[in-house]
């Protein structure tokens, strides 16, 4: 098991450096830098008064010691000017060109500046996780439970009417992108003026001018029903379709097998079949497509927390992107990176934990 | 329930009729069911597949699907009619009162619920129980199925165990509550014979321990005597007779069970003096059933406008017990007849050398531990086999699963290489040469049937389309024309209607694709061929009429067969030469005769032992093998057979558990690997007599 769980890790980390080495490639292509360069110096820059910038700023060096640097296993670029002011990449406002670490990267714990938000890197990856944490939390604690329940209900009896609705109500939700959805709970709960909300507060049932609010800016501050509401059930309701779809397939399949029907002829009710006997190996597969889920949802996360202005994760991805912002974008590269490959770490491990059959000896 | 009399039947299935409801139509796949048990009685059922055995255990269960229907009749559990209970009610039955036992153990138990729990769970149920209490009883009932080891076991998971020991638990989890009947489908059709026999010891002997009742389905005769005492042989959905085991076997009225023993081997059977008789034609499906008499189509005692009149009704023989039969003539025909003299033919005489092994070996590697690394382990499949066969000899391969049967034939085939020994195949050294390197004469004269008919066909193409592939492929024939000419000659061989040639497999019945599989083998004029369990796959009454195929194509071809099965009956009716393997070793090799009879290895001995015999004469020495077949993976050091062997005391030293044995060639050429000495050798007495009393009537 330890070898097993070394070796993906090891997958996992030449993996998130091949990634971040073609964000830090696209990043890095000369357009950029000079979009770079005009947007932190000046504007009216002439051509070579930015190849100088650049130059003055370490981006003439090789591409991979460039990459070096950004890992911290090459020493940071050092440039004296004309005046003898000595600057350079571990330089800085309050750190001293005499008291600066040779090398500073990600494996010094300096994940850099953002140049769109001026601030440290890691500050602002640290708070728009936290939001996209609570968001996570949120949509995973929604749409598990509602999706096996789903999934299962329909499941242990194929066919029915039940089943059929169910089915239906699934493959709906799966058949629905998120940024469409999302518009369509707006409407309907979270605008003043379409959907059910001016209707409630002409009947003096809401206080407010709507239901939901279709902004979850602030619950950047503090969770609500009425301001998360929305973009949890928007990211979940995809999932539950896709989460339950699986776990019904996986369900019938269990209840067509042999010992179901050992079971059944030994006399356990119908509900104990479902708790004792099915669930646990109808649950093997979805489990796994739950674990794969995260890093999916991280997508889901980019288009929700655009729409309701929520300052997580997926909002800092698309202010970094849109503005080139290296450092920021190369960060949420490594981060997102991470996320896939430790949900699938998990998987597989929950998935032999779950199957005695493949348990290891 | 108190009040219910123990004199009285405790299931009494009267009149009963069962359908499938398909999109298609409506499938009666059983009518007009009547049998009964009493207390204390285990009653078989038997018959082709598809005639509707389970469809009844089913239907007793009251657990017949979706689609399935009881649209007739009833059934009675100790005087409550079980079709119109409400599942509430049921549930205290199923599990409590009457328990059922299905084929195959693997997929009945729960792969994610350790063995112990999963046991527990039925006393918990029925009695209450506490957790702790339960597995009490399941400790004690696993030590009941005489399992070594209940604390290991009750931690256990299914796949942990063996196929043996799965359809012990199965066993033991039927009988922790005590049941007053217990439903067996096919127990041990997926087990090996030795294994077979320990559990139908077990089950007799519990049945006769708690006094159960049983319902005992199989479709091998053999089995029902040696664990009932009534049976019920169904056709077609129907009961067609039933009465004491002794009456249907020995003074059987009606002509479907007459057909049926005619054309399985019994010991006395013999492919050229008394050779086999099939059953004309096929099965009726339920849905193409004839008007009359079901068996009316393939029965030669048919009357035509007295049988194919209306419904036959079950009669009862007189001065019997409860002996009845659903046949219109039964008075008429002379039962005591000898069936119609077959074809007597002539023993073929061993012609030249054909196929020579010398010290074959073949060893797999194979790693171990669930996701790669793990330690090498290598798997000897053979070991030094040798032996060489002869033109128009019939060489049989017997043993259990995993004894390296089939591996020794896809060596042969060039499928796989061997890893050490010679292969002299007519005049030429082939353990080396892959099938791809072989050239077509080769590969024409060495065929191999398969075992089963159903994976081998291509599905997508016509039976006459796939002969004639074959033809190309062994470079048969000069033209388009001359081909067709030849299949069809092929379909005349192998006794398939020339019109078939236009059929798909899927149009084919089981004996009939199987047809099609020799006669492809035979396409390019095959020399030798190996057929891998042939017949396994087939029902009794086809099995008789392929082994005869195959025997009638040899006799005029002159072909060397290599027949491997772990059916002895079969095997004792048609070959000449017989070698027994365990666990990769060549443990016995001589002739039919001599295998057959002592000096046994003390292998044979407990194979032949084990073997169920449909014939009330036969006298079986019971020898009941402890355990499972070791893994080949992990082989016992010594003699392979040492784990199982009740002879091994009688071998001096420890030699036994050290040594591998010698090849001892004793009179006759025939060969035992075995530490016992000659006098002990000589000395065992022959496992099967006959009482040889009054032939039977
Ligand atoms: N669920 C079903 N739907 C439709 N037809 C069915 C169904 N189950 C069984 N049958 C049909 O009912 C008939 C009897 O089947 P059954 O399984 O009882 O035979 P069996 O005697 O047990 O055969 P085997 O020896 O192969 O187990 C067959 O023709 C089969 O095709
Ligand atoms: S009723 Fe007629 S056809 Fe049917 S078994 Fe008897 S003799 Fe044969
Ligand atoms: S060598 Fe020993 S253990 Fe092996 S079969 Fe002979 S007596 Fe039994
Ligand atoms: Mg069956």
């Amino acid at each position: 098991m330890l070898f097993f769980i070394l070796r993906r890790s090891g997958v996992m980390v030449l993996t998130a450096l091949a990634l971040t080495f073609v964000v830090f490639f696209m990043t890095n292509l000369t357009p950029n830098l000079e979009k770079l360069a005009k947007s932190e110096a000046s504007v009216r820059m002439s051509d070579d008064q930015v190849a100088s910038w650049l130059d003055s700023h370490g981006f003439t060096r090789p591409l991979l010691a460039r990459y070096g640097e950004w890992l911290g296993v090459v020493p940071g670029w050092t440039h004296t000017d004309a005046s003898g002011r000595v600057t350079g990449r571990c330089i800085g406002p309050d750190r001293a060109a005499d008291a600066a670490p040779a090398r500073c990267g990600v494996l010094q714990g300096e994940w850099g500046q953002s140049s769109v938000f001026k601030r440290p890197v890691s500050e602002i990856l640290a708070r728009s996780l936290g939001h996209t944490g609570w968001l996570m939390l949120w949509v995973m604690l929604v749409m598990v439970p509602t999706a096996l329940l789903i999934g299962v209900l329909s499941g242990m009896r194929e066919g029915t009417a039940t089943d059929r609705i169910l089915s239906t109500f699934a493959i709906a939700t799966t058949a629905t992108p998120e940024y469409v959805s999302g518009v369509i709970l707006i409407v309907v709960f979270g605008s003043a003026t379409a959907g059910i909300s001016p209707i409630l507060a002409e009947w003096g049932w809401i206080s407010g001018r709507t239901l939901f609010q279709g902004t979850a800016t602030s619950a950047m501050t503090k969770i609500t029903f009425w301001n998360f509401g929305l973009p949890v059930i928007t990211i979940a309701l995809y999932g539950i379709g896709y989460i339950a779809r699986m776990t019904r397939a996986s369900m019938t399949e269990v209840m067509t097998q042999q010992y179901i029907r050992t079971a059944r002829l030994k006399g356990v009710s119908f509900a104990q079949i479902i708790v004792k006997h099915a669930l646990r190996n109808a649950l093997i597969a979805p489990f796994t497509v739950i674990m794969l889920q995260f890093p999916w949802l991280l997508n889901g996360v980019v288009i929700v927390e655009t729409l309701f202005n929520y300052k997580g994760f997926g909002w800092t991805l698309v202010q970094a992107a849109g503005n080139n912002d290296i450092q920021l974008l190369l960060a949420c590269s490594v981060v997102a990176v991470l996320v896939v490959l430790v949900t699938q770490l998990i998987s597989d491990i929950g998935y032999v934990f779950l199957n005695p059959r493949i348990r290891l000896s | 329930m108190t009040e219910w009399d123990t004199s009285k039947p405790i299931l009494e299935i009267e009149n009963l009729s069962i359908s499938f409801f398909t999109r298609l139509r409506e499938i009666p796949a059983v009518m007009d069911f009547s049998c009964s048990v009493m207390p204390g009685e285990a009653m078989g059922l038997v018959g082709e597949s598809g005639c509707g055995k389970s469809t009844v255990a089913l239907a007793v269960m009251r657990d017949l699907g979706r689609n399935g229907r009881i649209t007739a009749g009833s059934i009675r559990f100790k005087g409550r009619d079980l079709t119109h209970m409400t599942e509430d009610d049921l549930r205290h039955i199923r599990g409590k009162e009457i328990a059922m036992i299905y084929q195959e153990p693997m997929a009945s138990l729960n792969p994610a619920m350790r063995v112990g729990d999963q046991l527990a769970e039925v006393p918990m149920i029925h009695r209450g129980l506490s957790h702790a209490d339960a597995m009490a009883q399941a400790r004690q009932i696993i030590s009941d199925v005489r399992l070594p080891d209940p604390d290991r076991i009750l931690r256990a998971y299914p796949h942990q165990l063996s196929g043996g020991q799965q359809q012990r638990i199965v066993i033991a989890m039927a009988l922790m509550a005590k049941p007053a009947l217990l439903i067996l489908d096919e127990p041990t059709t997926a087990l090996d014979v030795t294994v077979e026999a320990g559990i139908v010891d077990l089950v007799k002997d519990l049945g006769r321990k708690y006094g159960t009742s049983m319902l005992f389905i199989s479709h091998n005769l053999g089995l029902i005597l040696d664990v009932c005492n009534r049976l019920c042989v169904m056709y077609s959905g129907e009961a067609v007779e039933t009465g004491t085991v002794t009456e249907v076997f020995d003074r059987m009225r009606h002509p479907y069970t007459q057909a049926l023993f005619r054309s399985i081997p019994l010991p006395g059977a013999d492919k050229n003096a008394r050779p086999l008789i099939a059953i004309p034609g096929n099965f009726p499906l339920p849905h193409e059933r004839p008007r009359g008499c079901n068996f009316g189509p393939r029965c030669d005692y048919f009357e035509a406008g007295r049988c194919d009149a209306a419904t036959v009704p079950m009669d009862l023989v007189p001065g019997s017990s409860r002996h009845e039969t659903r046949c219109l003539r039964w008075r008429d025909i002379d039962w005591a007849a000898p069936p119609k003299a077959g074809r007597v033919t002539e023993k073929l005489a061993p012609g030249r050398l054909v196929l020579k092994l010398e010290d074959l070996k073949k060893y797999y590697s194979v790693s171990s531990g669930a996701f790669g690394g793990g330690a090498e382990k290598v798997v000897k499949a053979n070991e030094s086999l040798s032996f060489e066969a002869r033109e128009n000899e019939t060489l049989a391969i017997v043993g259990e699963s995993g004894c390296g049967k089939s591996t020794f034939a896809k060596v042969l085939m060039g499928l796989e290489t061997a890893t050490d020994g010679q292969i002299m195949l007519f005049d030429e050294n082939v353990q080396d040469t892959p099938i791809q390197a072989r050239n077509t004469d080769t590969v024409s004269k060495l065929q191999m049937v398969f075992q089963n008919p159903f994976d081998t066909l291509n599905p997508s193409m016509t039976v006459g389309r796939q002969i004639i592939r074959a033809l190309e492929i062994f470079q048969k024939g000069t033209s388009d024309a001359d081909r067709v000419e030849r299949m069809l000659t092929l379909m005349d061989m192998v006794k398939l209607p020339r019109a078939f040639a236009d059929r798909m497999p899927r149009q084919l019945s089981g004996g009939q694709k199987q047809r099609v599989g020799i006669a492809r083998a035979f396409a390019g004029g095959a020399k030798i061929v190996v057929a891998d369990e042939p017949v396994s796959a087939l029902d009794v009454s086809v099995q008789a009429a392929v082994t005869d195929l195959l025997m009638d194509i040899q006799r005029e071809n002159h072909t060397t067969l290599l027949f491997i099965s772990h059916d002895l009956s079969i095997v004792r009716y048609l070959s000449d030469r017989v070698m027994v393997m365990y666990l990769g070793h060549v443990v016995e090799m001589g002739t039919t005769d001599q295998v057959f009879s002592p000096p046994y290895h003390p292998y044979t001995e407990a194979l032949l032992s084990a073997v169920p015999i449909a014939d009330t004469r036969v006298k079986k020495r019971r020898i009941v093998l402890e355990g499972d077949i070791p893994s080949a993976m992990n082989p016992p050091p010594g003699c392979p057979f040492q784990t199982r062997c009740r002879w091994k005391t009688e071998v001096p030293g420890d030699l036994c558990d050290t040594d591998l044995p010698p090849v001892k060639v004793m009179a006759g050429g025939h060969q035992i690997k075995c530490h016992l000495s000659d006098d002990i050798l000589n000395g065992m007495e022959p496992v099967i007599s006959m009482a040889a009393d009054e032939a039977r009537g």
